[in-house]
């Protein structure tokens, strides 16, 4: 344990002493608040006129549902690319400049690498989603919007980036190459987002398979605020396999090298 | 540089886990053993059926042209790679079987330092400190005596990206240096450094050894000679001498070769030495003023020099000198390399073995 936060605080703190950490959460801090701020003033302008109207339908106007829900939701288009910006480093890097032979002849296990690492992206990923939680609680001071389901989507957020950052883990040790990696990251999740188009034109076995394989369908339920075990097994044995792949390609390493 | 916190530091890293070689002598220590490793990748044998051993205490050099394995043999040693057949083992832990424990007892200067350029040069060996299992409460001294032993005290602070290579080294060296490892793996820990730092670097090494057993790597002869108490000369991934730097002068000239200056008639001391029994060769080196500096090739035998002193002062003429000529380290090297390399390019011809295999190295850098 003592281990893995070592390389994972390693991993965290050079994202920032190198620019990564400053772009990634600053064009974080820009794309979601536009998409927070016009969510904000769409559903302002809305909810007036339903005022205006007569006040019919200001019960079924909520801010969960039309503030924090969309702006949330657009998140998974915003992981896609940064993503492979965070996790393309992870391992190409060390791969590149050799550092990777201290960690290898250090007493440490393959698992202890592979965590830290995955770990160590994710709480830059963690940084992102706060930087999203001061835009929503703003809405605090003027409505009183519901926590619960805010805090079942920020976990559902954190499930599919933890995911998305352990494939990115794995594809990073496939190469030396950091762009290399960006771009077999950036591909792979691409073609996971859009895997569930198959299902709108064709309901067989193999579009089923399609809609449950793809990354972003499992967080509509986190982000209504239901918790349901299928996308919490999804997520989970999505991280499990990133990881445990990593874990073999670093083991493949050895023999190659 | 203070002994007693050196052996502290060292007594709190766990050593668990049963060795697997537990025989071990009061006066001779076996640390690392070799048997019969080879090493493949792919089609390529880097290293075939070498076998060696090191004792507690002794410094070592892998003597070798580029590409002979030397980078392997360590890799292997260190855990990196496992061998593809083979034992290796380290404090009498096997590579493969307890790796973790070899690792604990190895510290390991990869050809490249394995330095973050984005770290400052303390929290590097903070880092390093804290994988490498050194407790918490002892990490901050075994910094302090790691950057003292390198003497770069001075750049605790400094980003590694702006240090000099000869700082890069040093640091490397720390870095190896910091859990107190029995044994020190170093790979060419003088290349790229400006011969002032190269002194340094062996003056440094040389201040380890009886404390660690060092295993270095060059394809500097002289480095080898200067610093190491063996010299274990490898090629095309084989071992072709192992031995201490002046018995592998001595012995590897097969016969040895006396340089005998002699005043007297020339043709008549030729015919003369060359009757002599033991005498395989006589050749006129040099001469002035009438004296002639013969070179002679003799059996191995020590009553040889003196059966040839006596023969020229019975005959009348006047011996100057008699010195056995050493080969030098080069000469050996060259000696032991070539014949290889004439075989190999006789029967490879174009592709030589040894190119390819290290292109295969540089490549993994």
């Amino acid at each position: 344990m003592r281990n893995i936060c070592t390389i994972a605080m390693r991993e965290f703190s050079v994202y920032f002493t190198s620019p990564i950490a400053y772009i990634v959460l600053v064009m974080f801090a820009i794309i979601f608040g536009y998409f927070f701020a016009t969510g904000l003033a769409f559903f302002l302008d809305y909810s007036a006129s339903m005022a205006a109207q007569g006040g019919m339908g200001a019960p079924t106007m909520n801010v969960n549902q039309f503030v924090i829900e969309p702006s949330l939701g657009n998140m998974s288009i915003v992981l896609l690319f940064m993503v492979p910006m965070i996790t393309m480093r992870l391992f190409a890097e060390e791969k590149r400049s050799g550092t990777i032979e201290l960690l290898l002849t250090s007493p440490l296990k393959d698992y202890h690498i592979v965590i830290g690492k995955w770990a160590g992206a994710l709480m830059l990923y963690a940084c992102m989603l706060l930087v999203a939680v001061v835009n929503i609680s703003v809405l605090f001071i003027y409505t009183t919007p519901d926590w619960k389901p805010l805090l079942v989507s920020l976990l559902g957020l954190l499930l599919m980036g933890g995911s998305m950052i352990a494939l990115g883990t794995f594809l990073s040790t496939l190469t030396r190459n950091q762009i290399v990696a960006g771009a077999l990251t950036f591909g792979v999740l691409l073609l996971l987002w859009v895997l569930n188009w198959v299902s709108s034109f064709e309901s067989s076995t193999f579009s089923r398979l399609c809609e449950y394989l793809a990354i972003s369908p499992h967080y509509e339920q986190f982000s209504k605020g239901v918790i349901e075990l299928k996308d919490l097994l999804y997520y989970l044995s999505a991280i499990s396999l990133g990881l445990f792949l990593s874990k073999r390609s670093l083991e493949a390493l050895r023999w190659k090298a | 540089m203070d002994e007693g916190v050196e052996r502290v530091g060292s007594a709190h890293i766990p050593h668990s886990g049963t060795p697997l070689n537990p025989c071990s002598f009061p006066s001779r220590q076996i640390m690392i053993q070799v048997a019969d490793v080879t090493k493949r990748y792919g089609p390529k044998t880097a290293v075939k059926n070498i076998s060696f051993e090191v004792d507690r205490g002794e410094i070592v050099g892998f003597l070798g042209p580029n590409g002979a394995g030397k980078t392997t043999t360590m890799r292997i040693l260190t855990g990196f790679l496992p061998p593809t057949s083979g034992t290796a083992s380290v404090g009498g832990f096997d590579v493969r079987e307890d790796p973790i424990e070899v690792k604990r007892r190895i510290g390991y200067l990869p050809e490249m330092p394995p330095l973050y350029p984005e770290m400052e040069v303390g929290d590097y060996l903070r880092f390093v400190a804290r994988i490498k299992g050194i407790p918490a409460k002892d990490i901050a001294r075994r910094i302090d005596c790691a950057l003292e032993r390198t003497a770069s005290g001075s750049v605790r602070d400094t980003l590694i990206g702006k240090l000099s290579k000869g700082f890069r080294q040093r640091l490397g060296l720390a870095q190896a240096l910091i859990h107190n490892p029995e044994v020190l793996v170093l790979d060419e820990p003088t290349s790229g450094l400006d011969p002032k730092q190269i002194i340094e670097v062996r003056r440094l090494i040389r201040s380890l050894a009886g404390e660690h057993t060092i295993i270095l790597s060059t394809h500097i002869l002289s480095e080898a000679s200067d610093t190491c108490g063996r010299v274990i000369i490898i090629n095309d991934g084989r071992i072709e001498a192992s031995d201490t730097p002046e018995n592998l002068s001595a012995n590897l000239q097969g016969a040895g070769t006396l340089l005998v200056e002699i005043d007297g008639p020339a043709d008549q001391v030729q015919d003369r030495i060359a009757d002599e029994p033991g005498v395989r060769q006589i050749a006129r080196e040099d001469g002035r003023d009438g004296r002639v500096v013969w070179r002679i090739e003799v059996e191995k035998d020590a009553e040889i020099p003196r059966r040839l002193a006596a023969a020229v002062v019975s005959s009348g003429w006047g011996l100057y000198s008699m010195q056995p000529l050493r080969l030098s380290l080069e000469d050996i090297f060259l000696k032991l390399t070539s014949d290889e390399q004439v075989a190999a390019e006789a029967e490879a011809a174009g592709t030589d073995p040894e190119d390819s295999a290290e292109e295969q190295e540089a490549d993994d850098e």
